[in-house]
Order: C-alpha cells, then structure tokens, then sequence
C-alpha cells in the first residue's frame, strides 16, 4: 500500500501532523483491540529454561545453558522463531519450583529443564498444574513421565533405558577388547538420579546378561566433600573395574582419590551419568582423566546441524566443549520452536497438541526421529560409548559413528603421572 | 568382612580430615567466647578464604599452605573493619538481631562472590595433588598430611598467642568477666575488633587449606558454617580444646559412618552425636557449665 500526500490535506479541519499523530497511537493500541492470540502467534515462542546455574551443579548448568544461548539464531537461521527467558534453579527442587511458578507468571509459553531429575519432578508438578507444556532437556528418573501427565514431554532417557544400553555397551566393550572382569563395585550418587539407576541396575542386571559379579554397592551425598573413605572401601574389596553414577564434582573427588590411594583397576565405567566427559573433569585430573568411560546419549557427528551447532559453539566458546548438555538443552528449545511453528499459536494446548505430533528426522543427537509417546516419552533416542582421549571426549562405539578406538584395560595411575 | 587395617586407615584419614574442620571451627569458638556473638557467617568467611587462596594462586603461584599468612591478614583486617563497622552496633543487642545481620553479611559475601568469580567450581593444583605416603598398609595422601599439620600448628600458635601474650591474655580477661575488664582499663571495643578479626583469619587459613580437598564454588558456605556449629557445640562452645576435639571426633565418627554403614548417611551420623552430646552434655564435651 502506498500513500498519497494528496489525500493528507486539511480538508476536514485535520492536518498532516495531527493525522500522522494519530495513526501512530492508533498503531500503538491496535495490539491491545486484536485478540491477543493472533497477536503473540507472530511473535517468537517465549521459552523459560530453568537450569542450576549456580549451586553444586552450576558447572553443568553453564553448559547447558550455552546450548540455550546459541538456539535462537541457529533456529532463526531454520526458519524457527524462539525467544529465551533464563531461570536459576540454583540446583534446588524448591527453587526450581518457585522459579517455574515465576516464569509462568511473567507470561513464558512453554518451559524446557532442568538437569536434574529432583528438580525436574518438581517443575513437572507446577507445569500439569498450571496447564504450562514442559520439555525436559534432560532428567532420568522413569517416574517424572509415568505419571499420567499432559503437558510434560521428554526429549532423554529413562534411567531403565540408560542402564539396560548402558549395560549392554560395556558388555559390547569387553567383548570387542577381549577383556572381561570378573567383579566390580558400584559407586554412586544417593539422588533421584543416582537412586533411580541404582534401582534399574540392580533389576536389569541380570537380564542384560553381565558378565562380572557387584561385590558391593556404596552410595554416597553427590554434594559429598571428601571420598576417601568410599574410595577405601571399594579398594579393599579388590574389583576388576569400577562402575559408577556420578555428577560433576564427585566424579573428580572419586577419580583423584583413585590415584591418591594408588587404586588401580581395569577401568572407571559409567553406564550412563554425567561428570566424566565433561571439559571440567578432563582439565582438572589431566593424565588422570584420560580412558574414564560413559555410555551415554550423545550427539550424532555425522548430523549437518550438529555440525552447525559445534561451530557456532566453538566460535561462541572457544574455550569449552560441545557435549550433551548443550546439545541437549539446543535439541529442547528446538522441539519447542517446531511445535509452535506447527500450531501457529501460543495457546497451551494447541503447543501440546503439536508437541504430541512431534517428527523431527533431522537433529543434532544420536538417535531416531524425535517423537512422542503416549507417556510423552520420546523412546528413539540411543547411546554411544564416550572415552576421555587426549584430554576431551571421543566416541568409541558404535562404530558407525566412533571417531576412536576403546582402550581397556586401562594404564595404572603410576604410568600416566 | 573388611580387613582390620581398613577400619585404621578409615580413622587416620578421619583425623586428618578433622584436624582441618577443627582449625574452622577454632574461629567461630574464639568468637562466641569472647564476644557471645554467634558467627552466621563464618562458613562465608571460609569460602572467601578458599578464593583469596585461589587467587593468590593463579596470580603468584603461590601454594595455598604458604598463602595462609597472606589470606589471613586480608581476612583479618576484614573482620576487624566489619567488627568496627557493623558488629560492634549490636553487641549488646538481642541475639535475633545478631542472628539477622550476620546472615545478611553471610548473603552479601556470597553473592558478592558469585557476581565476581560466577558460579563455576574453581580448583588448585598444586604439584603434590595426587601423591601420597605408603605407610605399611596405609596411603596417606600428602595434601591432608600437610593441610592436617598446618591446622595444627595454627591452633597450637593461636593457644600460644591466648596464654602467652598480653592481648590474649587481655582477650581472655574479657572472655572470662567483660565487667572487670572494663573495670581494669581494658579497651574491650579494641579487644572485640581483634577477636572478630582472628576468628576471621582462621575461617581464611581454613579456607586455605580446604581449597586443596575440594573445588571451591561462592555457595559452598552454609553447608560448613553448619558444620562448624556442630563441631564447636559438640566440643563446647568457647572453648578452644573443645574445638579441636570437636572437629577430630567428626572426622572421625564420618570417616567410621563410611564403613559401618552407608558413606551416604554420613552426615546423619554426626548430626546423631550431635543429639547425643546434647542430651548428655548440654554445654559440650569440654563446654563450662552454666551456673
């Protein structure tokens, strides 16, 4: 539409200036007169992404949250439209909760967090509460999605599933190494997390088919100041290797006091828990970092937007890693930017609706298409093997997308000093 | 069954633990006593002590054990500032309000913190971080070796200084009867200051030490400022010994709780000798009675 100053004049008593006055504040009100759903479905989805940014899991948080940084331009760049909100959970369930309730207050559309599964489970409760769609980036615990929710979605595994490829993994890893420990002891973390993979483990064991038998499980505070007496007590039972759950900080504590304790076995084996490839671990243990295994959701190399992703994520932080916490916290905001393109609306349940349609081949974790179950699961997501190697991360299975090969057993601490 | 050396080893690095959580817990002692004024903030102090160790550092190279003199007389001159500027005020005022302004100089510290070092874990490395001593069965990892004798020469410094020296016989006479201290021309506002200042310098030097067994984060302090209330209540508050008592049996009972029963249920044990100590000795293992 073009305009003509002609058709400006005085004629009516009004002038240029007092026309152009009004047109202006009527352009400034025309918002608050259309509904205000057509309104916000032109604008980016407003997403509330809680994750503990300070507190014993900050560490993780930042990573996580360096994903949700760098997501409004790469999915701008797609054609996706998401617009950030950032909330501190401060690695506390009741934070989390009093921040969720906040978010949704201030008027976010959707919710996506929150690393942790206690944390997790509490934001689910407020999301079902107020009718607020919640995508989980990443939490574990089977429970958060078996309750009968409909506004909670999660884009991780389920503890069970973690173990039972978790398991599987280090299996495949003994086998294609031609090494197979006999016994074991199983350290972890007592939080829901860590609980809920000791419980999966204990029942799947068994039917995963292991080839080592647990001489003990000992579970300590993830928040714990000091291992050693743990670490003592795994070393006097003498197991072939160790498997473990761990966060970030522990994960340091138990392998430093590993080599203090000159506590030598075939390997340190996670079958699916944080910490051990994590850029933190690798810069502070060095040397002693090096081989810790992890099976674990990870990124697909192979996928062209993961390769976006890593570069932007290198030119953005050149100084970190990408791993799955960005990966992962990228991947939800994504889910969140597709369903509400698809529902061209910011209405809870028309995002629901959509988030329930979910198909996304193409994404930057390893796995199937992103999809939804009934549960609000998305059940193709799978895992690889990870090993520190030359101070960061690589996959070593499977070997469609390992980049190197498994060591194991491992060197004694004495020969990496 | 475990082997019989095991439960030895558990108990030596138990000591050595302790010793380190009782030179914290010699602060908030020394403070109480002299000043009755219970210190909120002191497990606070101790994280910002970890930083200034930190920071000496990665910007001197300077081992955290030779940084104690350095990061205590910065701490020391904090407490003594933060006596004279705010403490002070409320010394004679009821212990709620106490209670109210060192929890508020307690949030300041650590979101002071945060705002300048984030919320990242920060770590050093010092060259014997991963060494220990072969001791018959035993390994002794150097770091609690040397952070354990640090804490104890410290405190026997500090036991020097209260029973040998004029101003720590002064603080002591104030301790011991304020009314006749003042009586005797004892400048009790000036002894007050200096008291806060070493209960201060200790929370650092313990800061100093403590950084090189765990990474150090701006939140860490409510967690040891806990622990430091229960160590110095189970040792009796204001009283030194009690302190060091205090803090070896919690190395200890943790380091037993660990093998007895489950690592994970470690802190309900000492908080379990807390209850027991209590009920029994409501004034602590080595804490006056109250006439």
């Amino acid at each position: 539409m073009t305009t003509d100053d002609k058709t400006l004049k005085p004629a009516h008593g009004i002038g240029r200036r007092q026309f152009t006055g009004a047109a202006i504040a009527g352009a400034a009100t025309l918002p608050v007169l259309h509904p205000l759903r057509l309104v916000r479905a032109q604008a980016p989805v407003r997403v509330g992404v809680l994750l503990p940014r300070s507190g014993f899991l900050s560490a993780i948080g930042a990573a996580c949250w360096r994903g949700a940084e760098l997501a409004p331009n790469i999915l701008s760049d797609m054609g996706l439209a998401v617009e950030v909100v950032g909330a501190d959970t401060e690695s506390n369930p009741d934070t989390g909760r009093t921040q969720a309730e906040r978010l949704i207050r201030e008027g976010v559309d959707m919710l996506v967090g929150c690393f942790d599964s206690g944390t997790t489970a509490a934001v689910a409760q407020v999301a079902e509460q107020n009718g607020m769609p919640f995508v989980i980036n990443i939490a574990a615990d089977p429970a958060i999605t078996e309750q009968g929710y409909q506004y909670v979605f999660r884009n991780f595994p389920k503890a069970p599933t973690l173990v039972m490829r978790g398991l599987g993994s280090i299996n495949n890893l003994f086998e294609v190494t031609g090494t197979t420990p006999r016994t074991t002891v199983f350290m972890h973390i007592n939080d829901t997390f860590g609980t809920a993979m000791s419980r999966g483990i204990q029942a799947l064991a068994p039917r995963v088919g292991v080839p080592y038998e647990f001489l003990d499980s000992i579970s300590y505070d993830p928040q714990a100041r000091d291992l050693s007496v743990e670490v003592s007590r795994a070393r006097a039972l003498d197991p072939d290797f160790l498997m473990v759950v761990t966060r970030l900080n522990d994960a340091i504590l138990l392998v430093r006091e590993c080599v203090r304790q000159r506590f030598d076995t075939m390997g340190i084996i996670s079958p699916g828990s944080p910490g051990m490839y994590e850029k933190q671990f690798a810069d502070t243990l060095g040397p002693y970092a090096e081989y810790a295994t992890t099976s674990v959701p990870w990124f697909n190399p192979t996928s062209p937007i993961t390769t976006e992703l890593q570069s932007q994520f290198v030119a953005e932080f050149p100084d970190q890693t990408f791993e799955l916490n960005p990966g992962f916290t990228f991947e939800a905001l994504m889910i969140c930017a597709d369903a509400a393109q698809r529902a061209g609306s910011t209405n809870a349940d028309d995002l629901v609706a959509a988030l329930r349609a979910t198909e996304i081949a193409e994404h930057p974790m390893y796995g199937g298409p992103i999809q939804f179950d009934e549960e609000g699961q998305n059940p193709n997501i799978d895992t690889v093997v990870v090993q520190i190697q030359d101070g960061g991360p690589v996959v070593t299975a499977p070997v469609d997308i390992a980049t190197a090969e498994a060591v194991f057993p491992v060197p004694s601490w004495a020969d990496r000093g | 069954m475990l082997p019989i050396e095991f439960y030895f080893d558990a108990a030596i690095k138990g000591l050595l633990t302790g010793s380190v959580y009782a030179m914290l817990a010699v602060g908030l002692s020394i403070i109480f006593g002299v000043m009755r004024v219970v210190n909120f903030a002191h497990g606070e102090m101790l994280v910002a002590g970890m930083f200034g160790a930190y920071l000496v550092f990665v910007t001197l190279g300077l081992d955290p054990i030779l940084a104690i003199p350095i990061v205590a007389l910065v701490m020391f001159l904090f407490g003594v500032a933060l006596q004279r500027g705010l403490i002070d005020r409320f010394i004679t005022a009821p212990e709620h309000q106490q209670f109210l302004v060192l929890i508020g100089v307690a949030l300041i510290l650590t979101n002071g913190l945060d705002m300048i070092f984030g919320p990242d874990a920060r770590n050093v490395q010092v060259p014997y971080a991963f060494a220990s001593f072969e001791v018959g069965p035993f390994f002794l990892d150097n770091v609690r070796v040397y952070s354990a004798i640090a804490a104890l020469a410290l405190i026997a410094l500090l036991y020097l200084f209260f029973n040998h020296t004029l101003t720590g016989k002064a603080i002591r006479a104030c301790a011991d009867n304020n009314r006749g201290a003042q009586v005797v021309g004892l400048n009790v506002s000036r002894l007050y200051a200096i008291t806060f200042g070493i209960g201060a310098a200790c929370a650092g030097a313990a800061g100093c030490l403590l950084i090189m067994v765990i990474d150090v984060t701006p939140h860490l302090g409510a967690d040891f400022t806990l622990l430091a209330f229960t160590i110095v209540i189970i040792g009796g508050l204001g009283s030194m010994t009690g302190a060091l008592l205090g803090g070896l049996l919690i190395g200890v009972s943790e380091a037993m709780a660990g093998i007895l029963i489950q690592p994970s249920l470690k802190s309900s044990f000492s908080f379990g000798l807390l209850i027991l100590v209590l009920l029994l000795r409501p004034n602590g293992l080595l804490g006056k009675r109250s006439s």
